[in-house]
């Protein structure tokens, strides 16, 4: 019994972490998480999930940079779209980052093209404009500031990347680029416009694994 | 993986610096263009001829689309000389859908590949699909903002690309010919060359690396990063031939990153479906119920026909393969 006792102790702190496996820069988005639980010397596991049944194992998910279109299309067909909305509303953290970040939002429409009316999560109530800075000539590394993750700049990766327009009354601002707001939290929500899974800098993910360490302790307000 | 810069050259002419309200912004660095390829990982990139297929590739999950003027099993079947395609065209897709749109150049014609940057392509293809401009040298990459691909059909041909600067590798096949056998003979051409300098790493014997290295013509540098990793320092994927959803996944399942899809789509007779059933197969290439259901969504009678490709009269692949 008493080591049953222990080994519940030790599963409460150890992290589950899934990032979402369908399309995009996966594996930077594991090995970026993987150095932040080091770096906390928190004990967990980051690996990728593409199943419904998967997702219900998890305590925090990261929705990784790519082709936001073909990311929901995929996740659409094999279902694991509603199990992702569902274990989000009920408190699971969530990290979007770029296509991440348009999946997770209410609205998307793209600068040239216009409304896309592909299928998202809906559950960041941001309105989300697609390339907003142009094609891939126009994308750009600059440092940001982001007080919610550190005093020290912070490298922002610009890829083909989307700007927030417009922000729900529960939506925080992390940060903005040229008056443009480029990462926001809402309640167990992050959204980034930028890469920070390739900025080399695990400061993001830390202050992600931490908001997860939380949810996970019952700490984390809904 | 983490995005590797080893091979970074010296302020390279490419990268743009300019700054907006006093705070610097950078254009063009290694980490941007090589990260752009990071993004299109896992996916399928399709060849397109004009803004239906585009539209159709779009719907169908593709993560890019490649503009040609000719489909490449139509550039084999046309013969003379091909070249990029009208600016127009590219230009017609880039208003009409919102995923990245890449184009071919000829190999070695640097004014191909500044007129496309000019057009605003997300990725420039320097491709053996088109007839090569120069049979000397490749473009020297690292004088553009916008990243490229190369295609390669061994381990030194894709470093000595690198080392000019492009930011993603297509393991070649032989295009338009609806046959993998050549791609799958070059992954594992390539997977095998990595695998022997691995080792040779693994053992600590730089001066056999360094004897590695002559022999790849690729500096020692980019092999010993490539040895580290025990994979290429930027992403791969294959290309040339694949027709069906499960030659996709098999070529996932050889460690590509991606495929890139040519005449297999738009020369079959089911092109939108099989577009849809390709990107389910890439993604869940390890999943034979989820391949199975894939192969479902197409029908063997549709694909294109294929050609044996012993006997061609025209090898794309060898193309500026020895320089």
């Amino acid at each position: 019994m008493k080591y049953d006792d222990t080994a519940k102790t030790q599963k409460s702190k150890s992290l589950s972490i899934g990032v979402l496996g369908l399309q995009g820069d996966i594996e930077e988005n594991i090995s970026a998480a993987r150095q932040a639980l080091k770096d906390l010397k928190l004990e967990g596991e980051v690996r990728p999930v593409r199943y419904p049944e998967e997702i219900e194992q998890i305590d925090g998910l990261v929705l990784p940079g790519g082709e936001s279109t073909v990311q929901s299309t995929l996740a659409t067909i094999q279902h694991s779209l509603p199990a992702i909305k569902r274990r989000i509303s009920e408190g699971m953290p969530a990290l979007g980052t770029c296509a991440g970040l348009i999946i997770l939002s209410r609205r998307a429409y793209d600068k040239t093209v216009g409304e896309t009316g592909q299928k998202l999560i809906g559950l960041l109530d941001v309105v989300v404009e697609r390339n907003a800075f142009g094609r891939q000539g126009e994308s750009f590394e600059s440092d940001l500031q982001i007080p919610m993750v550190g005093k020290d700049g912070f490298k922002g990766v610009f890829i083909r990347a989307p700007i927030i327009s417009e922000l729900g009354k529960d939506v925080q601002v992390m940060a903005k680029f040229n008056n443009k707001t480029v990462a926001v939290r809402q309640k167990n929500i992050i959204g980034t416009a930028f890469h920070p899974e390739l900025s080399g800098d695990s400061r993001f993910y830390q202050y992600f694994l931490k908001m997860v360490l939380d949810f996970k302790q019952g700490r984390l307000q809904r | 993986m983490t995005i590797s810069l080893v091979a970074d050259e010296q302020k390279p002419k490419g990268v743009k610096i300019d700054s907006v309200e006093n705070i610097q912004i950078l254009r063009g660095t290694t980490l941007l263009k090589r990260g752009f390829a990071h993004m299109q990982k896992h996916g399928v990139v399709m060849d397109v001829t004009s803004v239906e297929q585009a539209q159709i590739a779009e719907d169908a999950g593709a993560v890019a689309v490649m503009v040609l003027d000719k489909l490449p099993y139509d550039v084999r079947k046309a013969g003379g000389v091909a070249r990029t395609a009208s600016v127009k065209v590219i230009q017609e897709i880039m208003d009409a859908i919102t995923i990245p749109i890449m184009a071919k150049c000829r190999i070695g014609h640097v004014v191909e590949a500044k007129v496309l940057q000019q057009a605003g392509v997300d990725m420039i293809d320097e491709s053996e699909v088109l007839t090569p401009a120069d049979e000397e040298r490749h473009i020297w990459k690292w004088d553009f903002t916008v990243p490229f691909v190369n295609g390669a059909k061994n381990l030194g041909e894709a470093l000595r690309r690198i080392e000019e600067g492009c930011a993603m590798i297509r393991t070649k096949g032989e295009p338009g010919t609806g046959n993998v056998v050549e791609a799958v003979t070059h992954i594992k051409l390539v997977n095998s060359e990595i695998r022997k300098i691995r080792s040779i790493f693994e053992d600590g014997d730089s001066q056999e690396l360094i004897k590695a290295s002559r022999d790849l013509r690729a500096s020692y540098a980019l092999v010993q990063e490539t040895a580290r990793l025990g994979r290429l320092p930027v992403v791969n994927f294959a290309a040339g031939g694949i027709t069906t959803p499960a030659d996709a996944a098999f070529l996932m399942s050889l460690g590509c990153d991606g495929v890139f899809v040519g005449s297999g789509v738009f020369k079959s007779d089911d092109p939108a479906q099989r577009a849809r059933a390709i990107v389910l197969a890439t993604t869940y290439y390890d999943d034979p119920k989820v391949v199975t259901e894939a192969q479902k969504m197409v029908d063997e009678k549709k694909s294109l026909l294929g050609l044996d490709t012993k006997n061609l009269e025209l090898r794309m692949q060898e193309r500026g393969q020895s320089i």
